[in-house]
């Protein structure tokens, strides 16, 4: 076996995430032939990087918001790490874009960063669940 | 997170799959062969991502099985260096604290990494993390289980390929023969890759 190119392209959470839920639907309607035992490691793989990934934001985006999401960044400069990490991990706070973004103090700007997050929030989709609860919250406290 | 690697492999076919569809039981033999596999230098193979050029199969004298050269792509789990990632406290040993990501579970993050000052609660078997405020000191302890958000620092790849016979059978009595209980037969198992990394400095659990 020959590794041709150990980098050929970056894959995004979400990218893996769709191609392991196609591979899943496709294997059972395969079902009726035998379960051959060989398949076993490919099982055990799918389980567990789908369970992690359907925990994390890339489990809410599709097509459009990616697509969406890379133009809106088009103004910033950022590297393909940097965004590809903010696509994956849907950060909320400044300090999780300062970790993310190299020499973030030098490059941006407190408004920016704002920006940034504000995009974020506003482009990528959350955890439906978890906006729930915290629009629930302000609610109560009004209430009160 | 993860990355696409062209790789190219010439791929067995038996005769009794001939009836299949070539891509279908080339696809079938691939992941056989690669998925939650590491391979050295490369990452932890987990899925073929598609085929991109297949080569005139052939069958050799004295095997019915026909031979495919392939060329194709494999999603690989190989996180970059200074990547963030979060993962779960699988435990802690004096060597670290080891963290899993489900699907790969051979993170460590050494001692010196940790917030500093951290120490080692021998009785519970955790890290500690002491860091003063205002108000004094408080212990975070890294429990089991919790959530943590890293990032990675180093990777690790050791080549575990079989070796042959060793030279172990000359040394038996030597100072520097195994301990007691580990014999020839039992050699340590080495992660083929591990990943060195460090906490971040700033809000560890704030997911």
């Amino acid at each position: 076996m020959e590794v041709r190119d150990a980098n050929a392209a970056m894959l995004s959470n979400y990218e893996v995430y769709q191609l392991l839920t196609d591979l899943k639907e496709k294997r059972k309607e395969m079902v009726k032939n035998k379960h051959s035992t060989g398949q076993q490691n490919l099982n055990t793989i799918m389980y567990e990087t789908l369970k992690y990934l359907s925990k994390t934001p890339c489990a809410h985006q599709n097509p459009d918001t990616v697509k969406k999401f890379l133009t809106s960044m088009l103004p910033h400069k950022l590297t393909k790490a940097e965004k590809l990490q903010l696509l994956n991990h849907r950060p909320q706070t400044a300090v999780e874009i300062q970790l993310m973004v190299e020499e973030s103090e030098e490059r941006l700007t407190e408004e920016q960063i704002d920006e940034l997050i504000q995009k974020v929030t506003d482009v990528l989709p959350g955890d439906p669940q978890k906006e729930a609860d915290a629009s629930a919250d302000p609610e109560m406290e009004t209430d009160q | 997170m993860f990355v696409l690697v062209e790789m190219v492999d010439t791929v067995r076919i038996p005769p009794w799959s001939f009836h299949r569809q070539l891509n279908e039981a080339i696809a079938e033999e691939l992941n056989k062969k690669l998925a939650n596999k590491v391979v050295y230098n490369v990452g932890l193979c987990v899925c073929l991502y598609d085929v991109t050029k297949l080569e005139d199969s052939f069958i050799f004298p004295g095997d019915g099985a026909s031979h495919t050269k392939v060329h194709f792509r494999y999603v690989v789990f190989h996180p970059f260096l200074d990547e963030i990632l979060v993962g779960k406290i699988k435990g802690c040993s004096a060597e670290g604290v080891h963290v899993s990501l489900g699907l790969f579970d051979d993170i460590i993050i050494p001692p010196e990494s940790l917030q500093q000052p951290a120490k080692f609660d021998e009785a519970e078997q955790l890290w500690v993390w002491e860091y003063e405020t205002d108000e004094g000191a408080h212990d975070l302890f890294m429990d089991r289980g919790e959530d943590i958000r890293f990032r990675v620092v180093d990777e690790v790849f050791i080549d575990t390929s079989p070796t042959g016979p060793s030279t172990e059978k000359e040394a038996p009595s030597a100072a520097t023969a195994p301990p007691a209980g580990a014999e020839d037969s039992a050699p340590q198992k080495e992660a083929p890759y591990t990943l060195i990394v460090r906490i971040l400095d700033i809000a560890i659990m704030s997911i």
